[in-house]
């Protein structure tokens, strides 16, 4: 009898579950956490800053709907908008394929089966782990800076360096280089994809006459065209949205004369320094649609030149 | 055609070495196959005769010339390899192109080399394939096809049929034959199966454990074995190896001692020896009951019906397996007990250490 009181709670507790959520209730209980993060944390707060885009809004006020007033003031009367988007552009295009081509180069001396391979892999890896860290940009704006280390370097060989990160011609190219710094991400995804290249073609490569560099050119770079591809959109997308080194170097201001204003930056400028929150929301939905609209061309381009094995 | 001479070869890896001061000559336009179990070094073996592996020591001459330290691609040598090795993101047409591209051959000379070599493997459908669309037997076309186009002075292959199913790789064995037929090209080639082996070979090398152990026509291996490991490993099933007796030897003949029997084996032995030997006969050399000698009665464990002969796996009275085949369909079954008996002309006599006593 006790038994019998005892088992009927969860009995009844399981009927009620299956009642709401008929018989897949289980299933929903283990998907809950990634549920309520998605709903609650990422879809609930885009569609929240979807709605804004239409409004002013200053985080004291209510938020009063104005249409699509931000969105055309954006494209027609925001000459930082311009600003913002030239330095992302030139950003992504400079800092991506120069990040990938560094990247691809390290991961083919390493996978020459170098002794000592996984302290060196570690190494390389680590500048990817510290380099989004605000400790690292404060690290680089010293480094950096007319009176820091790399101009001492420099005057060693008697050369007078510029301020690097204070010169609007160079503050730019700097975080480049910060970029390029952080390679070690895409270079691990990189060796993992000349391990997979099977050594037999090289092998019948080599019998049929292809020098090294030819092999390089015709099975190496085809067969990583894969790897090549999925690294180029995560590192496009993350270099749209690289922020915290433009912020530290420039304390916040994108300067100097808007040479460092990342797209991200003057959103956070718009958002947390004017308060305009609405105005921001717009900026970010633009984001959202360059980086959909940039990843979209890609996929479409891939079946031109990525090669998948099966 | 050309001839190829591995004199006093060694390989090793690290301290282990892989193949031990090896000595051989392949005849121009001969069909060589090298055969033994895994790891016996067949592959490490041909893999220094292309040139993917560096040789320790000795000599390799290709028609005479000295070729250590000549690159693969300066061989003139084609290889296939087990995996086929197509670049995959190349159709059929640039895979064969590839070392004629390589080369700077004129176009128009690719294009005719490549199509002949379609022709000639049947592939001409298939060219602007890419190998993932391609069936096994049809990737293996490709990668021999890949192999002719280069009119290479010799051909190696790597077990380039172990991928492939029963039937396939029957097909692909005749189509091998008849390719060296036409083509008359020196072939080397290497495989674990002794049937592929006895099938194609002009020559057979048998190696085990980085040494030859006999260098022979097909026949020669099967008839005269010159040591016990050849003898267990040519011919299919495997030769009945049973512990045995020598008792007394004269001019032509030895009394032996098998399962506690006395035979009388009409042979010649090449040594003297008294003592333990192996008795080596095989299946197909045995009979139920018939006018040969008998190694007495066996206990039939299982019975293999094949339609057109039928394999019986017995055992003799001192407990020592025995295999027997006989053509045609023997109403034989489990339990029972036969007569086991052999032709005596047909046995082989092995020296403990394994060497062949006639």
């Amino acid at each position: 009898m006790t038994l019998a009181v005892r088992e009927s709670a969860p009995a009844t507790s399981r009927r009620i579950a299956r009642k709401v959520l008929g018989h897949d209730a289980g299933a929903y209980l283990f998907l809950a956490p990634w549920l309520i993060g998605i709903f609650v944390l990422t879809v609930g707060p885009a569609l929240g800053s979807l709605y804004l885009s239409f409004t002013r809004f200053d985080l004291i006020t209510e938020p009063r709907f104005v249409g699509l007033a931000n969105y055309t003031r954006i494209f027609t009367n925001d000459a930082k908008f311009l600003a913002a988007m030239k330095v992302t552009f030139t950003y992504v295009l400079l800092a991506v394929p120069l990040k990938l081509i560094f990247a691809l180069s390290v991961a083919i001396v390493l996978n020459k089966g170098l002794r000592g391979l996984t302290v060196y892999r570690a190494l390389f890896y680590l500048p990817s782990l510290l380099g989004g860290s605000v400790a690292i940009a404060v690290l680089w704006r010293k480094i950096f800076a007319k009176d820091g280390l790399f101009n001492d370097v420099l005057s060693t060989f008697g050369i007078d360096g510029v301020s690097w990160i204070g010169d609007p011609d160079y503050a730019l190219y700097t975080l480049v280089v910060l970029s390029i710094w952080q390679f070690g991400s895409p270079m691990i995804i990189f060796l993992a994809g000349l391990r997979q290249i099977p050594q037999d073609l090289y092998e019948a490569a080599s019998l049929d006459g292809a020098s090294k560099r030819r092999q390089f050119w015709k099975i190496t770079l085809p067969l990583l065209t894969p790897i090549i591809f999925f690294n180029a959109i995560i590192q496009t997308i993350e270099a749209f949205k690289a922020f915290t080194p433009a912020f530290i170097i420039s304390e916040g201001t994108g300067g100097p004369v808007n040479s460092t204003l990342f797209y991200t930056l003057y959103l956070f400028q718009e958002a947390f320094s004017y308060f305009r929150m609405g105005y921001a929301s717009a900026l970010a939905w633009i984001l959202l649609v360059i980086i959909a609209c940039f990843t979209a061309v890609s996929f479409i381009s891939a079946r031109y030149w990525v090669h998948y094995e099966e | 055609m050309a001839s190829v001479e591995l004199r006093n070869i060694k390989k090793r890896f690290g301290d282990v070495e892989i193949i031990h001061n090896l000595d051989l000559r392949v005849e121009p336009g001969e069909f060589t196959v090298f055969v033994g179990p895994s790891g016996c070094g067949k592959s490490t073996l041909l893999r220094m005769i292309a040139g993917l592996e560096e040789i320790t020591a000795g000599d390799m001459k290709i028609d005479g010339q000295l070729m250590n330290d000549v690159a693969a691609a300066s061989r003139g040598i084609a290889m296939v390899f087990q995996s086929y090795a197509l670049y995959p993101h190349m159709n059929v047409f640039k895979n064969m192109a590839f070392a004629l591209e390589t080369a700077r051959f004129p176009k128009a000379e690719i294009e005719q080399r490549v199509r002949r070599a379609a022709q000639i493997l049947q592939i001409e459908h298939l060219l602007q394939r890419k190998p993932k669309q391609l069936s096994g037997g049809q990737r293996q076309r490709v990668a021999i096809g890949r192999a002719i186009v280069r009119n290479p002075r010799i051909f190696l292959f790597d077990e380039p049929l172990s991928n492939l199913d029963a039937e396939l790789r029957v097909q692909m064995r005749v189509e091998i034959a008849k390719l060296h037929r036409d083509l008359g090209t020196t072939m080397i080639y290497v495989t674990h199966d002794q049937v592929e082996a006895m099938t194609m070979a002009d020559k057979i090398v048998v190696l085990r454990a980085g040494r030859i152990e006999q260098v022979g026509t097909p026949l020669a291996l099967y008839n005269e074995p010159a040591n016990q490991f050849v003898a267990g490993f040519i011919g299919n099933p495997k030769m009945n190896l049973l512990k045995a007796e020598l008792a007394d030897a004269g001019p032509g003949r030895a009394l032996v001692n098998v399962a506690g029997k006395p035979i009388d084996v009409p042979r010649q032995l090449v040594e003297q020896h008294r003592g333990a030997v192996t008795f080596g006969i095989r299946p197909e050399h045995m009979e139920l009951g018939g006018a040969g000698l008998t190694l007495g009665p066996a206990r039939v464990q299982v019975v293999e019906q094949l339609g057109g002969e039928t394999l019986i796996y017995a055992e003799l009275a001192d407990g020592q397996p025995l295999t027997l085949q006989m053509q045609g369909q023997k109403r034989v079954l489990p339990g029972e007990t036969v007569e086991a008996s052999f032709d005596p002309a047909q046995c082989h006599l092995f020296l403990p250490e394994g060497r062949s006593l006639c």
